[in-house]
């Protein structure tokens, strides 16, 4: 019970990557929670990896969650990029308005 | 041993909780800071793990950079938010069946393959530290990944630049190049004028 081991924080990952799935599938409506979300679901990738590195003695569960972080970091910026720019043309962000960009 | 679980269970609760918040709050503003909130408590869980060089990029790169990105641009946009939480309560009952089934699913895959796993006592080592023994394997074994990766940033900023920027017709702007090329006989007329007479 005391023990921390590694399904804890196998069980803690599941748990935060549920919550980023949920938070996609109750704000259908929001972009910016939506984002937020996705960002939710990385860091608990980031947990997986960095639990896994401390259990198996390696470094590159650390290095990967140094590029999942980059990649992160490049997502937001050109997620809200993407968002302001529509904004400024439609005036609003809600996503039935968005789906005007197909075809 | 009991610290470390007190420690471990406050951690993962108040980073719990926070990202409950995230997606439950009406207001964007108070998602984001909850955002910030859960990466401070996903750092001092890398901390407790081992990954300090981790840890403190977490600090800096999300909540310094994107978590600030985020209520930047929340804070800028004009959003009318009622409008946003229409669907909540029709997306709920869908969103937390799928939760529970996913996580029921997840937790029973890692107790049947994970279960067992302990963390084995580190052997201490006092001449290389957490960052210099990432440095070691980051400069050389995954140099290749590293500079992408730094092409990847080069590339989103480069887009979110050129999606972000805008020219404004209308402005007047200063031209050093038309400023500089600028030359006397371009730009003067000279009259020889008579008297009594105008131009």
């Amino acid at each position: 019970m005391f023990e921390i081991t590694l399904i804890h924080y196998l069980f803690l990952a599941s748990a935060l990557f549920t919550l980023g799935v949920m938070g996609i599938f109750i704000n259908r409506k929001n972009v910016i929670v939506i984002l937020m979300s996705i960002e939710l679901i990385l860091l608990s990738v980031n947990i997986n990896f960095v639990a896994f590195s401390a259990y198996l003695n390696d470094l590159s569960g650390q290095v990967f969650s140094l590029f999942i972080l980059t990649v992160a970091a490049a997502e937001a910026a050109i997620g809200l990029a993407i968002l302001v720019s529509f904004f400024r043309s439609r005036g609003s962000i809600a996503i039935e308005d968005i789906s005007s960009l197909k075809g | 041993m009991i610290v470390q679980a007190v420690v471990f269970y406050l951690f993962a609760s108040v980073m719990l909780l926070s990202a409950t918040a995230v997606i439950t709050l009406k207001n964007p503003v108070h998602s984001v800071l909850c955002l910030i909130l859960a990466f401070f408590n996903a750092a001092g869980l890398f901390l407790m793990l081992g990954a300090e060089f981790v840890a403190m990029i977490l600090v800096i790169a999300y909540v310094g950079a994107v978590a600030v990105l985020f209520l930047f641009v929340v804070m800028m946009l004009d959003i009318d938010f009622s409008r946003l939480r229409e669907g909540v309560v029709k997306y709920a009952p869908i969103g937390i069946v799928l939760g529970v089934v996913l996580l029921a699913e997840l937790l029973l895959l890692f107790r049947a393959v994970f279960g067992e796993g302990r963390f084995e006592t580190q052997a201490v080592t006092d001449d290389v530290t957490n960052t210099q023994a990432l440095g070691q394997v980051l400069y050389t074994d995954y140099i290749y990944i590293f500079q992408s990766a730094g092409l990847i940033l080069l590339v989103a900023m480069i887009g979110a630049i050129v999606l972000t920027l805008t020219h404004r017709t209308g402005v007047k702007r200063q031209n050093v190049g038309d400023q500089v090329s600028r030359r006397p006989e371009d730009v003067l007329e000279i009259h020889k004028v008579e008297k009594r007479t105008g131009v």
